[in-house]
């Protein structure tokens, strides 16, 4: 048995280690909002947080999972208002939108990590995420608008506590 | 065996045979039988399409008595933002408060909605003066509610922002207070409506209004074909024949069957050539989950009948196209002696340009899902045309259309594959397979790749003479490229007149001598629409040639261009022997140089065209005519001394006539600008012994955000009055950028690339 954390729930999964959360999300637990795009991490719809660092769903499998907390698109706030989400409504980031979840889990892991990213920085974290309507210019803006904001929240919280 | 259910070979038989119907790309390959009677007046436009415009506001308005207005949109969101202009237009007639509108999607039908088949470039080229109608009236008819409650004239009932004012008297009510007897009263005549003056618009023309599904996109709540979900639902994926036309050999399913979540494998037969929109036949695994059924596909064992495409490769057909290109093809247009002109002519340049397959790889695979309860069906799914999609479903299933219900879904990119709808009939066969279950299919990105509707492939061949000045005085350009055409109807072997006219035929060059020529050429694979269509090789070809003719005369290629385009004039489509023009009135929509004028003007004005730039630098300019619409991109790159192309900046002039979401508008374009750039420089989809050779996002690359250029400036042309025609935005951004990027390639290396894509050939 595994026992992980799903958006902050706890979950047990008695299945076949082998199966990749991606597939878990989607079929089992109803979680659409990781896409499936290529399944090789070659594409990074599928990205998710595990233990806050973006990775694949597409390839890690339930057995690699053990303990650790998986949050999705889902669960990145409780009310859609992460300043990444709200950047991109507020530029109007999305085309067709698909691949627009697993950009933002990419771009919020950067911004925890990196609160002012350069070009470069951008670059290396988001090269992983294909957008085939290509709306980069507006990821890349919406990155930077994002990032001030970040920086003041987890700043304000930080000194809350 | 266990466990394989054989199709009755009946339902997977019944093709849709060639011509019966008018194909769903309104490319006007085909002609269906509702074909115009010859002494009818012909129609243009959104009237000449299956199912018409339909501007009755009943159809689209529903508003509650709380003010909540419901708009029905009945086009496909696959990124265009048609939800949001399409609402909007709505709302500004009326007088709308935007956020009291809801969004709701129409399912496909057609008879009552009208044509719902989005591609084209047409939504709102074809729907703009239907929904102003749609929300004049609606106003009118609620302006009228409240004259009547009021015991008042009409004509004193002033609208304000989703209320209505009696100014003498103080009195308002609220749009919902009327809502009710307002849908009672009959629809005022077309011609008793009165628009609202364009300059009291609040959102058409702005664009300041937020995307209607951004919410649900940036929280993962937005439902696209592939996340649908319903009860009891089970997941398939299936093996298809690789080679086009090839079908199912020797198989045993039995290890298949092992895997744990595999519930059955099922036979799915194989259409006859030419299949058109039909599935390709093969072994479908269904399972409990995704995962399990592709775990299952693993473990198929199958050989295949590869049939008379197995021979298809592309180097050996490359071969094909140029030879077929250096002899005389069927003439489609001639104007004065070419060969005379070219034997005299002081310079006399040739050009050879390949562009190869290209795969629409939507970031959201094929995806659907059905469910068949007896002799009726219903889909959940992402398509561009649910009408087609309910049409080939009835015919797998041997079921009229009428009971087919499509729902349709947002779709995750579409640029053409999600036209058709082979996908949706597969999950439509498995459901009936699986007792009336529902099914959701989904391709992976390998069976999109492999199983596409793929761009043509094509060679381009130009000649052109200059005179002693430089002054251009012949032009012959054969183009030779597998049609459309051919995935429906047996034997055809050149393009289609839709094809010829998007930028072959159609240049309005100002050469005293022009031929256009298209020998045969013979499809062994599936073509299908991809975004801009046979834009992209014809554009990539003449502008690339345009530069290549400058550069032997001399000259400046901006000028250059200038010059070939003429002064500023009109002229009908047919003079240029284009006798398609996007389907539009040729006097409405003729081909204005002026406006092609413009936007070159333009595009060059604001990229500094003619500033010195770096060593290793350089720009390139192209103009294009698509879809009714005219773009000019002017595009920077810097190649450094390894061969490293970056792209720092491109500029691209649009003229699409009125702007409605000028937000939507720059987005269609930045998003055009970087597919051009990644067709340029990686699209390549080919094949051996019949087979795709691309897998997956790692053979066939796509431009990621480090490549995408650094710098985008869409500059709208200033819009004309919004009853002047419009022209489209999704595809007509495309076409410019591939000439633009090779002929920048070109002025800052000295290199003319003329085979596509770039990939290495810049290495040192
Ligand atoms: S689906 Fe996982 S990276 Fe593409
Ligand atoms: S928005 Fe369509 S793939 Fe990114």
């Amino acid at each position: 048995m595994i026992t992980f954390t799903l958006n902050g729930q706890a979950q047990r999964f008695e299945g076949d280690p082998e199966m990749p959360l991606l597939w878990y999300l989607r079929d089992v637990q109803g979680l659409t909002g990781t896409k499936f795009g290529c399944g090789e991490a070659l594409c990074g719809a599928c990205t998710v947080h595990a233990d806050g660092a973006p990775i694949r769903s597409c390839q890690t499998t339930l057995g690699d999972l053990s303990g650790v907390a998986v949050t999705t698109i889902e669960g990145l706030s409780p009310d859609g208002m992460h300043p990444v989400q709200v950047a991109w409504r507020e530029l109007n980031v999305a085309q067709c939108g698909y691949c627009q979840a697993g950009q933002i889990m990419s771009a919020a892991a950067l911004l925890k990590d990196t609160p002012h990213p350069s070009d470069e920085a951008i670059d290396d974290a988001m090269s992983g995420n294909i957008c085939r309507c290509a709306t980069y210019p507006r990821i890349r803006a919406a990155i930077k608008r994002a990032a001030g904001e970040v920086h003041r929240k987890t700043a304000s919280s930080g000194s809350a506590k | 065996m266990s466990g394989i259910t054989n199709l009755s070979r009946r339902a997977a038989l019944m093709g849709l045979g060639a011509g019966t119907f008018i194909l769903a790309g309104g490319l006007g390959l085909a002609v269906g039988p509702g074909a115009l009677a010859e002494d009818a007046p012909k129609k243009y436009g959104g009237d000449a399409m299956p199912g018409g415009v339909k501007d009755d506001p009943r159809l689209f308005v529903a508003l509650a008595a709380d003010g909540t207005l419901t708009i029905l949109c009945h086009r496909a969101e696959m990124g265009q933002g048609v939800r949001t202009s399409w609402a909007m237009v709505i709302a500004d007639e009326m007088d709308a408060d935007w956020a009291k509108v809801k969004v709701d999607q129409a399912p496909g039908d057609e008879a009552r909605y009208g044509n719902q088949n989005t591609d084209g470039s047409r939504s709102m080229r074809h729907h703009f003066q239907a929904l102003r109608r749609i929300g004049a009236a609606a106003r009118q008819m609620l302006a009228q509610a409240a004259a009547s409650q009021w015991g008042v004239p009409v004509a004193e009932v002033t609208v304000d922002h989703h209320s209505l004012v009696h100014a003498a008297s103080g009195r308002r009510l609220g749009f919902g207070e009327v809502a009710a007897a307002a849908a009672a009263l009959p629809v005022p005549a077309r011609e008793t409506l009165v628009f609202k003056d364009p300059a009291k618009f609040r959102y058409i023309g702005r664009g300041d209004v937020g995307l209607v599904d951004g919410f649900d996109i940036t929280t993962g709540r937005a439902t696209y074909g592939i996340d649908v979900r319903r009860d009891n639902m089970l997941y398939a994926v299936v093996a298809r024949p690789p080679v086009h036309g090839g079908k199912l050999g020797h198989y045993n399913v039995d290890e298949a069957l092992q895997v744990p979540g595999v519930l059955k494998v099922v036979v799915l037969n194989t259409a006859p050539l030419p299949s058109g929109f039909l599935p390709k036949g093969g072994l479908a695994v269904v399972a409990e989950n995704t995962w399990a059924a592709l775990k299952g596909r693993e473990k198929l064992k199958v050989t295949w009948e590869d049939g008379p495409n197995a021979s298809y490769d592309s180097a050996a057909y490359r071969a094909e196209l140029e030879a077929a290109a250096r002899a005389p093809g069927q003439v489609v247009r001639n104007v004065g002696d070419v060969d005379g002109a070219l034997k005299s002519a002081a310079k006399h340049v040739t050009a050879e340009y390949y562009i190869p397959h290209l795969a629409q790889a939507p970031m959201e695979p094929p995806a659907a899902a059905a469910q068949v309860t007896g002799d009726k069906c219903e889909i959940w799914g992402s398509t561009q045309a649910p009408q087609t999609t309910r049409e080939t479903v009835a015919k797998v299933l041997s079921i009229p259309p009428e009971n087919v219900t499509v729902h349709q879904t947002l779709v995750g990119g579409g640029f053409g594959r999600k036209s058709k709808p082979d996908y949706i009939a597969e999950a439509a066969l498995l459901s009936r397979a699986m007792d009336g279950r529902p099914v959701k299919l989904t391709f992976t990105r390998t069976d999109d790749l492999h199983h596409g509707f793929l761009h043509t492939v094509s060679v381009e061949r130009l000649e052109g003479g200059l005179d002693a000045k430089g002054k251009p005085v012949a032009w012959l350009h054969r183009t030779v490229a597998p049609s459309i055409g051919a995935t429906f109807t047996a034997g055809v072997k050149h393009e289609g007149a839709s094809e010829l006219g998007m930028g072959a035929v159609n240049t309005p060059w100002i050469v005293p001598n022009l031929r256009v020529e298209n020998p045969e050429a013979e499809s062994h694979t599936r073509i299908g629409w991809f975004r801009s269509v046979s834009n992209i090789p014809h554009a990539f070809a003449v502008q690339s040639f345009v530069a290549e003719l400058a550069e032997a005369a001399g000259r400046d290629p901006k000028d250059f261009l200038l010059d070939l385009i003429g002064p500023a004039r009109q002229i009908n489509p047919a003079d240029l022997s284009d006798s398609w023009n996007y389907n539009e009135d040729p006097v409405a929509y003729a081909y204005d140089t002026g406006r092609l004028r413009g936007v070159v003007e333009r595009a060059a004005r604001e990229a500094g065209w003619g500033k010195p730039l770096p060593k290793g630098q350089g720009r390139g300019i192209a103009a294009h005519r698509s879809f009714a619409s005219y773009a000019a991109a002017v595009v920077q790159v810097d190649v450094d001394a390894q061969g490293k192309l970056t792209i720092p900046r491109v500029d691209i002039a649009f003229d699409c006539g009125p702007v409605i979401n000028p937000d939507r508008v720059r987005a269609q374009l930045e998003g055009a600008v970087t597919q051009g750039v990644s067709l340029a420089t990686l699209g390549e989809i080919s094949f051996k012994a019949g087979q795709v050779q691309q897998d997956n996002f790692d053979t066939y690359q796509v431009t990621r955000i480090e490549a995408a250029p650094k710098d985008i400036r869409v500059h709208l042309m200033p819009a004309p009055k919004y009853d002047a025609p419009l022209g489209g935005v999704g595809e007509p951004g495309v076409p410019p950028i591939a000439p633009a990027l090779l002929n920048a390639v070109f002025a800052a290396t000295g290199k003319r690339i003329r085979s596509l894509p770039i990939r290495d050939q810049l290495r040192a």
